[in-house]
């Protein structure tokens, strides 16, 4: 671990370093780094006073110190093996960030199929940057709070993937972060940008996984575009190090008749972070947010979502579900809301926690805010532990205490599972619940 | 078989049974019968191992081993079945899966080999026509969404499956149509072995007219108040339970 911690006076160092990387940078990013580095230096990280943030304190992190990914010299995983368990299909086009870098040796993507653009943010920046200028920092401006300030002020790595119009493609796109040993006191900032044009369909996969325990920090931006009636399916799968800071900030916009649809699953990190924020801008469009968390030890995971009802029609589904082991601290506040425009707004969000141990903590707090006349919104949060008669009942069939809470657990995730389309990541998933809580802390 | 000797139990502090003293061979069927609030239940939930309840005195030996010392999941893999009055729903696991952790745990502790899903299906198919269910009750969710009957049904489904060596039945009668009654009591009969013994709780005569019980004790207040054969559950139903107590 080569991350000191020492007080800092309003993240100055961060300050500094945003500031430094904002004068070195190439033109396509000077724009959105400067921003980043003025708003961070007016914004600060949030505190607690914030309403956003009330139930998550960052000051462990904003007094911990980070090397910025591009100043530390790549380095090559032990064996690229390794990552072999963390890419569920090597035949799927694959890019790789190692320790917030992106790695060509690592990535392949010669299974791309045609109308499918997937490459560095750098390299489309040579090569088409009006394309770029179109959607970098537009949904996901610098200044929305102190980390998207952050990471805009190191924007440079990040993935972009651009579906052209009616081409629908079965093979998803995977994005691997990969932290290892030489990740220790790192900071990445890696944003990446989605677009699925008019009619086009894909699948993006977007996992944070670690190979060893290091102390790292992970900002992630996700700017996501889905055009007129198209459907843009987000997997977010956040296994870092139980050492490991994670921030994610999903922005998406959406046109007509689109369908936007993310799965966040967060188990890693001491401190994790992630948000999803959509706006549904044209008629009859949709948008389906479904989550699970599972912490343990000390943990803190923290899922903020909000659905801005911009235009009328349009529905909004939610669920997100967590398991919350020893003294672990979950946070879910999601938000509906609905514009004065948005008649006919169909919302529907849930929120269901069970707690493991007499130490967890939930704090919930699902929100809707409406400003239209004609609306169906529903919204619910449920807190619950293990149902001591249904554990009996399994017990008085020979199933073991362990198998017996495992099975539960399952059951309880089940439903929100079930929603992934994709059965390769869905079985890992479902693999990874069952295994969670049995003392089997690799995950 | 079982040696249930000056039993005593409470839950949250309110002593329910007061000294039950019962003993059940191999190859019989015991009959429990009694009013409401009679510690009937109790007696079965106890014998399974349910943690609300406090053990205050007395003994449990099964097959000569001390039952109250053995978790619940132990009793289960040493042979001891409760089918329980109020099945529990379990949403999200289905029916096939628990069945088959169950009958792998269970053959796990006895030293044998797993089976696969598709053993196991094979296996189900003759059980399944002993309690006149159909095979898509299988991929449903556990008692979720069952009706009464087929809730009970699931309950001998499992012991038919598991094979114990002792079954508590707890008012398995309860709340079942005629119908339901006769496949339930037919599928209890089915698996009657010599080495085999059950304990049949019940509020009612009318399910002894199925399952021909040895023996008759009536419980009372927290202890067995009379004992008898076949025709004391007739006289009961004949009678009431009321003289029983005031002779008692």
């Amino acid at each position: 671990m080569s991350a000191t911690t020492a007080p800092v006076a309003h993240a100055s160092v961060f300050a500094d370093q945003a500031a430094a990387a904002a004068v070195d940078a190439s033109a396509p990013f000077a724009v959105l780094r400067q921003a980043g580095a003025e708003a961070f230096a007016r914004l600060g990280f949030p505190t607690t006073r914030n309403e956003d943030w009330a139930y998550t304190s960052v000051s462990t992190l904003a007094n911990t110190t980070f090397v910025p990914a591009g100043e530390r010299e790549a380095t090559a995983l032990a064996s690229t093996s390794l990552l072999t368990p963390f890419l569920f299909d090597a035949a799927w086009p694959t890019i790789v960030l190692h320790n917030g870098r992106f790695s060509p040796s690592l990535s392949s993507l010669t299974s791309l199929p045609e109308g499918i653009r997937v490459s560095t943010l750098a390299d489309v920046a040579e090569q088409d940057a009006e394309l770029l200028a179109r959607f970098l920092g537009v949904a996901a401006p610098a200044d929305r709070d102190g980390f998207s300030a952050l990471n805009a002020a190191f924007a440079g790595e990040g993935v972009f993937v651009h579906v052209a119009k009616e081409m629908v493609s079965d093979v998803p796109v995977h994005i691997v972060h990969v932290t290892d040993h030489a990740g220790a006191g790192v900071m990445s900032h890696p944003r990446h940008v989605l677009v699925a044009e008019r009619h086009a369909k894909a699948t993006v996969i977007a996992s944070y996984v670690a190979l060893d325990d290091v102390t790292s920090f992970t900002n992630a931006v996700t700017e996501v575009y889905v055009e007129d009636g198209a459907t843009l399916q987000l997997l977010q799968i956040q296994r870092e190090a139980r050492s490991a800071f994670h921030v994610g900030t999903v922005e998406a916009r959406q046109g007509r008749d689109s369908h936007f649809l993310t799965f966040t699953f967060q188990t890693g990190g001491q401190l994790s972070r992630s948000n999803v924020y959509t706006e549904l801008r044209g008629d009859g469009g949709g948008t389906t947010l479904n989550g699970l968390y599972m912490l343990d030890g000390e943990q803190h995971g923290d899922h903020q979502t909000r659905v801005e009802h911009v235009a009328p029609n349009c529905f909004s589904r939610e669920m997100y579900k967590g398991l919350l082991d020893d003294a672990s601290h979950g946070v879910f506040n999601g938000k509906v809301y609905v514009h004065p425009e948005a008649q006919k707004t169909d919302g529907k969000q849930t929120n269901n926690t069970m707690l493991l141990s007499e130490k967890a903590q939930i704090d919930t707090k699902p929100q809707l805010e409406i400003f239209a006349d004609d609306v169906k919104c529903t919204h619910g949060a449920t807190v619950g532990r293990i149902d001591e008669m249904s554990l009996f009942y399994l017990k008085t069939r020979g199933i073991s205490q362990t198998l017996a809470k495992q099975l539960l657990m399952y059951a309880f995730a089940a439903d929100v599972l079930e929603t992934i389309e994709n059965e390769t990541v869905k079985e890992l998933l479902e693999q990874l619940t069952m295994q969670r809580f049995t003392g089997d802390t690799s995950h | 078989m079982l040696q249930i000797n000056d039993l005593h139990a409470a839950i949250d502090g309110k002593p329910i049974l007061k000294g039950i003293t019962l003993t059940v061979n191999a190859g019989e069927v015991h009959a429990v019968m009694g009013p409401n609030g009679s510690g009937k239940s109790t007696l079965a939930q106890v014998l399974a191992g349910h943690p609300a309840y406090e053990i205050t005195g007395g003994e449990v030996l099964y097959r000569g081993e001390n039952l109250l010392e053995m978790d619940p999941e132990i009793r289960a893999q040493q042979g001891v079945f409760l089918a329980f009055q109020y099945p529990v729903e379990i949403p999200g696991v289905t029916n096939a899966y628990f069945l088959r952790a169950a009958y792998n745990q269970i053959r796990k502790a006895k030293g044998l080999e797993e089976v696969d899903p598709m053993e196991f299906l094979d296996l189900v198919e003759d059980k399944l026509k002993l309690v006149d269910m159909d095979a898509s009750m299988m991929s449903r969710s556990v008692n979720a969404g069952f009706s009464g009957g087929e809730k009970k049904r699931n309950e001998i489904l499992q012991m038919a499956i598991l094979q114990p060596t002792l079954a508590v039945l707890d008012e398995t009668d309860s709340g079942l149509d005629i119908d339901a009654l006769r496949i339930v009591a037919n599928g209890v009969n089915a698996l009657k072995r010599p080495d085999n013994a059950a304990i049949v709780v019940t509020h009612y005569q009318r399910l002894l007219n199925y399952i021909v019980p040895d023996f008759v004790h009536v419980l009372a207040g927290g202890r067995i108040v009379k004992s008898g054969d076949r025709t004391l559950a007739l006289e009961l139903e004949a009678r009431g339970y009321d003289w029983v107590l005031e002779a008692a």
